[in-house]
């Protein structure tokens, strides 16, 4: 029987919910309850490109991005789940003109300055990392040997293991229709199993955290955008380690799997819309793009087309934070395409904003409120 | 008796009929889930000789109908397609 009364009620089965889960528990907040309207994973976190990276060019995204690291290479001991790794592969981003070249000189920098050992490389060295690139047109690359992937079906199931164990209750199937407000404080949330009471409620719906706050006359913008990925048949493992960025050849992103499958994806994307119909266009430049970066691609298969959100914001930076006009109301969602990588600092964030009321990671960078003051955060890197 | 962890369930990924079992005995029962950790379905057969053996098996062990237990989504390219041909670079060579 799902519980009718549970101290904090998460709405979203994803990273972010299951992950904030964990970290609630571990404070020692046990009555929590995740709502999931499909299975764990379903919404954006199974349909992701897997790829974990420091290389942002701002400090907040860097400082939120090198603790998750910090936490993604100790989840699979902390939750009982060794099967669970971060692959620490690297991220390799080709350049190839001066202005590129520029910013991300001065990315690197700053990454350095916090703590992250990228560095700017020479084609021929990009070259040393993934032997079968075209450098033709590259004139330098940078590459950070921290950052990396990670599974997310088993970051999932492992979270969700282990979570269960703990006695946190985990409601697949289980829609959250509203959540239920009385003068200005959180009751609850309506359930398509019925009506649960709880004074704090996290919004983890990422795309669909939108529906949440429009029905309480919240305006907070996050729109969802259909983005693409595929993969290729198994080819020989240790071909393409890193994860691959290339902005000229149409945002690509690529990296291989731990099954020797190739994983990725291009900028292309459509909406806002609620269509995630896979479209040939995509699969079509996909190929186009992948196969300008490393030639020898044409010979490999593409067996799966998937589609998958962006929650974008308009400068592509979460909303996270407490709401101020609704008593108990949290929010994390907007990822735009980063949900999955950021999900260990932002878990815990989230958790001690909950319980202690103040955390000492740059939540107010991911501040709610800043479109309504005018301020926009310069663009996050938005890639893979 | 048949050794479980020798009956291949998927070719692409390589599942034996142990696997799948293991993972119901533990109390994953939702066929997407154990998809996402065998990787069964997602190699390039798309799943034709693995989805419904799998699907067997889970009404075998919990009972469930095969309605209740569904099918999850075949993805496009039904069939695997080399990207010189999607790029239109099938005569090079």
């Amino acid at each position: 029987m799902m519980k009718n009364k549970v101290d904090i009620a998460i709405i979203g089965g994803g990273i972010i919910g299951l992950y904030t889960a964990f970290e609630l528990a571990k404070r020692g907040v046990e009555n929590i309850a995740v709502y999931e309207k499909r299975y764990i994973g379903s919404g954006s976190t199974f349909r992701c490109g897997t790829g974990i990276r420091q290389q942002f060019g701002d400090e907040a995204n860097i400082k939120m991005m090198k603790r998750a690291v910090e936490k993604w290479t100790n989840l699979g001991d902390e939750m009982d789940f060794p099967n669970f790794k971060m692959a620490k592969t690297g991220y390799l981003f080709l350049l190839y003109d001066e202005k590129e070249v520029k910013t991300f000189k001065r990315n690197v920098s700053l990454q350095n300055s916090l703590g992250v050992p990228s560095k700017v490389i020479t084609p021929e060295e990009a070259r040393e990392i993934v032997p079968t690139l075209d450098i033709s047109e590259v004139i330098a690359a940078t590459f950070n040997p921290t950052d990396g992937k990670a599974n997310p079906f088993l970051a999932v199931y492992g979270l969700a293991r282990k979570l269960r164990k703990m006695g946190i209750e985990i409601n697949e199937y289980t829609e959250v229709k509203d959540i239920i407000v009385k003068d200005s404080q959180v009751e609850g949330v309506k359930t398509s199993k019925g009506e649960v009471k709880a004074d704090i409620v996290l919004n983890a719906a990422n795309a669909w955290a939108k529906i949440f706050n429009e029905k309480l006359g919240l305006n907070i913008p996050i729109e969802p955008y259909k983005h693409q990925g595929i993969v290729s048949e198994p080819f020989k493992l240790g071909e393409i380690k890193p994860m691959v960025v290339s902005f000229k050849y149409g945002g690509a992103y690529f990296t291989q799997k731990a099954n020797g499958g190739l994983i990725g994806g291009i900028a292309l994307k459509y909406g806002p819309t609620w269509d995630l119909t896979p479209t040939y266009e995509f699969l079509r430049e996909v190929s186009k793009n992948f196969t300008r970066i490393i030639p020898a691609l044409k010979h490999i298969s593409i067996i799966r087309q998937w589609g998958g959100y962006y929650a974008e914001t308009p400068d592509h930076n979460a909303v996270i934070g407490k709401i101020k006009e609704i008593e108990g109301y949290y929010l994390a969602a907007g990822f735009s395409g980063h949900g999955f990588m950021l999900a260990p600092s932002v878990a815990e964030g989230m958790a001690d904003l909950i319980t202690k009321g103040h955390t000492n990671l740059p939540f107010d960078f991911y501040d709610p409120y800043r479109f309504e003051r005018g301020e926009l955060r310069e663009q996050a890197v938005q890639m893979g | 008796m048949v050794d479980k962890s020798k009956v291949i369930i998927c070719r692409c990924n390589d599942v034996t009929q142990k696997d799948i079992e293991d993972l119901i005995d533990q109390g994953i029962t939702d066929i997407e889930m154990i998809k996402r950790i065998t990787h069964i379905g997602m190699g390039p057969c798309q799943g034709r000789t693995c989805i419904p053996l799998v699907a067997a098996i889970i009404a075998r062990k919990t009972g469930k109908s095969y309605d209740e237990i569904g099918i999850p989504p075949t993805r496009i390219p039904t069939q695997p397609v080399q990207m010189r041909i999607l790029v239109g670079d099938d005569d090079e060579e």
